[in-house]
């Protein structure tokens, strides 16, 4: 970056940056390389510059300033590793040890707190302190989160979350000096708020914890995998954190386009359905009688076969607006070619939208499915109650093709499909409406799959497989990409990339766009296309 | 009775209504010459006002020793947004007990001086923030101002003037970091009363986030004896740095102890000799704290030749603050002391900055298991090098204060923490 007037050079640690003029000292060196040590800053909060671990030395000041709210200024030379600034560090650290407990053992955050961290990179060998440790203990702080007392550093964190973001100040600081602790107003949790979770994350150790993660998994065993929660269609981008193939919980990831660093409790615990089992684990194929296991590829001739047979009666499809664009736009090129039919879809909607005050533009939406506005771009129409249920009538008699994608139909009875010339239905689960079905095809969840979700915005992102699916279940665009090229004689799609590629070719919305250039940020589709969601 | 703190050396300016019951009433105030300063003041306008008080040297009377005059003229000249003035009446500092007195006393003097200091920084609204346990004093001040909105000195168009001034009376919540002044602000406007990270200054962004002054009841109560008589009448007391009368608390081992307002550069010999009365029962001088509590402590060789004025107590190796002497005999357990009054910094640190927060708790624990005998040499090396990460490493200088008596006391009676524990050593507790 050149100098100009809206920019400051200064020096860090012998390397010169430059920097926009208002940057922080903490901003500067993280550009420089050097990860300053802090608790109490955080990019999306006040900074009350108390933790006093993020202390440097800057040449002419009379004493080490805090890094996080000093600003950054023309020829400064700014010292984050000198003997004194490492001094006040190893000083700042060891006053927190004083009263910090030792059990790791047991700490849901052990493997990833900031407090190890430093710890072990700055921390005494030893402690000095043979005084005995001060103790809170417990407390339940009401809807998801637990409170270790001994374990908070008193960052204020959570408080300064709740007050800014949530704007309600169900937490504060209580007592003075180091009885000072966290606590909510007499009995009056954090029950009813709805973005409570956040403050877990934001803990920088282990004072709050998930009651729901509470001794489930310790964090070295996760594997993180970037996604995008689907539970409405904010489309807050998340990690899913899973051991032995199941979600062991969800935290925000990081998009200030999106959700900025936060996500709401909704999201957060509505995870438990990706790890029910009972899913299908291999096609079922029924002539008549009871249904048959058998392989993919005989079950797609089989497909193909009944759609022949059925061929002139018409096409009457529902599909999910949980699944990917990717799936949606194959199971609409299907239905084109099989002769073309209506396709409809059922989302939930909830009466009102549950904004977080201090994150404009982020909320819990109403549409309370992901990908909504895929299903409206791609041409497909929403039907049935605000409940998801209903609105189905005409398809459940159908005499000709009746195609479901990913719907569950739980509010359907055994005679769905009953009439049906050709009833093929692709889901993760079977249920009584599936009895009648011809063919019931295993894909996968999201989770399972690559793909691209669009939010209420026209934000198209991209998610990634995090566990693998059972069985024989494949993606959903897999099978129909397969069933469509049988039937245009062309290439099979082998990857979500090439499937998310055809689909830009024939839906104008999504021309240009490639899997690179969504990267883990998203982008958005073509104005003009018509969305659904709010 | 007679008011017994009293010494003929000392000059009376500040402090004399002080024992004379009449002196706090409005009448007796205003017959005794009182309100014409804010007359006078009107006539001169803010910016003369400002300027007088520079020409005096009056210096901080709150601990800082800032100039007053000074600190007005940081508050913008143009007033865009509404400017507030704080009176500081939060006196908490362990050994200090003037500004109570001078409520109690004369509080039309104070009023003045605020009314006056409004004025000059161009504030329409002043608040006089009161200790949480200066109950007496309060119920004093509030009358004394009911008194004075009723004779027209305060309030809407001032003695005919045009000059709108309100000033509320606030009592606190009894912490001593209300003392420190963003505390003061962020008590005031209803919050944990913690010290504010500066930069932003008071001057820019104060209380409610307003341009705000804060000044001691000290040195707003001489503001009205400056505008009358003038800046250069002032400095004949004092040093040319220091001028001025200040009032001395003095506590401890002296025949008597008391406030006693002298002028600044006094000798502090003189001051235990002559105006207390000497060392009680003969005993003698082991030591002084010279500016309350949070100040480094001198020892009964370094007070000879001290002077009573900011620059000689610093180059003695100690500071002014607010002038609260504490006199130590030879009998005096200065280990205790010290634990004493780190016992006290550790109750009332905020719990904000952690340095402070933990710092102060366990330098308490370390020193009570010294005095208790269980102590070994090692610790004063941990007590020495937790003061060093005490000092500069926090928002405000709580935790430096607590840390200065410390460190002064071990490198100036080591002996003493030595004597503790080998005493603890020889008798097999350690």
């Amino acid at each position: 970056m050149a100098d100009t007037p809206n920019t400051v050079t200064l020096t860090i640690d012998g390397q010169q940056v430059t920097v926009p003029k208002g940057t922080t000292l903490l901003k500067a060196a993280k550009q420089a390389g050097q990860a300053v040590p802090h608790y109490c800053y955080h990019e999306g909060l006040s900074s009350p510059a108390m933790c006093r671990l993020c202390l440097v030395e800057v040449e002419g000041a009379p004493k080490p300033m805090p890094s996080c709210v000093t600003q950054a200024t023309n020829g400064q030379v700014v010292k984050t590793q000198s003997p004194l600034a490492l001094d006040m560090r190893t000083g700042v650290l060891e006053f927190y040890a004083l009263n910090h407990p030792l059990d790791c053992p047991i700490c849901d955050m052990s493997g990833e707190c900031f407090f190890q961290d430093y710890i072990h990179a700055e921390g005494r060998d030893h402690g000095r302190s043979v005084e005995p440790k001060r103790v809170f203990g417990r407390d339940d702080f009401g809807g998801d989160v637990l409170f270790y007392g001994d374990r908070c550093v008193m960052c204020t964190r959570c408080v300064r979350f709740m007050n800014e973001m949530e704007q309600d100040s169900r937490l504060t600081v209580v007592e003075r000096g180091n009885r000072s602790v966290i606590d909510t107003f007499f009995d009056h949790g954090l029950e009813g708020t709805h973005w409570h979770g956040n403050i877990v994350d934001l803990c920088p150790v282990g004072a709050l914890v998930s009651k729901d993660f509470l001794y489930k998994a310790r964090a070295w065993d996760l594997a993180h995998t970037p996604s995008i929660c689907p539970s409405c269609s904010q489309g807050c981008n998340i990690e899913l954190h899973t051991r032995d193939n199941l979600v062991q919980r969800v935290k925000p990831r990081q998009n200030l386009e999106v959700n900025g660093w936060w996500m709401c409790d909704h999201g957060r615990l509505s995870y438990e359905w990706i790890n029910h089992g009972h899913r299908l684990e291999a096609p079922l194929v029924r002539d008549g009688g009871a249904a048959r296991a058998t392989g993919w590829k005989d079950a797609l001739v089989a497909l193909l076969d009944r759609a022949g047979a059925a061929a002139g009666k018409g096409i009457r499809a529902v599909a999910s607006p949980f699944a990917s664009n990717e799936d949606l736009a194959a199971f609409a090129a299907l239905v084109k070619e099989l002769g073309g039919g209506s396709i409809v879809y059922r989302s939930a909607r909830a009466d009102a939208e549950v904004p977080l005050k201090g994150y404009p533009g982020l909320a819990r939406r109403k549409d309370l499915s992901p990908n909504a506005s895929g299903a409206e771009l791609l041409g497909m129409t929403r039907v049935g109650g605000d409940d998801a249920r209903g609105g189905l009538e005409s398809v459940a008699k159908h005499d000709g093709i009746v195609l479901v994608l990913g719907d569950a139909l739980l509010d359907q009875t055994a005679d769905f499909g009953r009439n049906a010339a050709l009833y093929a239905y692709f889901g993760a689960r079977g249920g009584a409406a599936t009895e009648a079905a011809h063919l019931v095809l295993p894909i996968t969840t999201f989770a399972e799959q690559e793909g691209t979700f669009i939010n209420f915005q026209g934000r198209v992102q991209r998610f990634w497989p995090a566990l693998s699916g059972p069985g024989a279940a494949r993606p959903a665009w897999f099978a129909l990409g397969a069933l469509v090229a049988q039937l245009t004689s062309t290439d099979v799609i082998r990857s979500a990339a090439d499937a998310f590629a055809r689909m830009a070719q024939q839906v104008p919305a999504f021309a240009g766009l490639t899997y690179d250039d969504l990267g883990t940020r998203g982008a958005v589709v073509s104005e003009t296309a018509p969305l659904s969601g709010d | 009775m007679a008011y017994p703190y009293v010494s003929d050396r000392e000059v009376r300016l500040l402090s004399r209504s002080f024992g004379d019951p009449k002196g706090r009433r409005l009448d007796t105030y205003v017959e005794r010459g009182g309100y014409q300063a804010l007359t006078e003041a009107f006539g001169m306008g803010p910016d003369a006002v400002i300027d007088e008080v520079k020409a005096s040297g009056l210096r901080g009377r709150g601990g800082a020793g800032f100039p007053a005059g000074v600190k007005w003229s940081f508050m913008p000249k143009e007033p865009t947004r509404p400017h507030y003035l704080l009176c500081n009446a939060d006196e908490s500092e362990p050994g200090t007990f003037k500004d109570r007195e001078l409520i109690r006393w004369d509080p039309h003097q104070l009023i003045e001086g605020v009314l006056i200091a409004a004025y000059a920084v161009r504030a329409k609204q002043a608040y006089i923030y009161c200790r949480g346990e200066f109950f007496e004093t309060t119920q004093v001040l509030a009358k004394a101002l009911e008194d004075a909105y009723a004779g027209g000195y305060v309030g809407k168009d001032i003695l005919g003037s045009g000059v709108d001034i309100d000033i509320t009376v606030h009592l606190g919540g009894g912490a001593y970091i209300c003392g420190e002044e963003t505390a003061l602000m962020n008590s005031l406007e209803g919050r944990r009363g913690q010290p504010r990270v500066k930069p932003p200054f008071p001057a820019a962004v104060g209380a409610f986030g307003m341009p705000t002054t804060v000044n001691n009841v000290e040195t707003l109560s001489a503001v009205p004896h400056i505008v009358v008589n003038g800046g250069a009448w002032y400095r004949q007391w004092g040093t040319e740095k220091s001028t001025g009368t200040k009032l001395f608390c003095v506590s401890g081992h002296v025949n008597k102890p008391g406030n006693y307002e002298l002028p600044l550069g006094f000798p502090l010999m003189d001051l235990i000799e002559d105006v207390c009365g000497g060392m009680k029962n003969g005993k003698a001088l082991k030591a002084v704290i010279p500016g309350g509590s949070s100040v480094p402590i001198l020892t009964a060789a370094e007070c000879k030749g001290v002077n009573l004025d900011y620059e000689s107590v610093q180059a003695a190796g100690s500071m002014l603050g607010c002038a609260s002497v504490i006199i130590m005999d030879e009998d005096t357990h200065i280990v205790k002391q010290v634990r004493r009054m780190v016992d006290f910094y550790a109750h009332e640190s905020c719990g904000q900055c952690t340095p402070c927060r933990e710092g102060t708790a366990w330098l308490a624990k370390v020193l009570r298991r010294i005095e208790d005998g269980m102590g070994a040499e090692e610790d004063l090396d941990t007590l020495l090098g937790m003061s060093r990460q005490m000092t500069g490493t926090t928002i405000c200088v709580l935790s430096d204060s607590a840390a200065a008596p410390v460190v002064s006391s071990i490198q100036k009676f080591k002996d003493e923490y030595l004597a503790l524990i080998r005493r603890g050593e020889r008798a097999g507790v350690a």
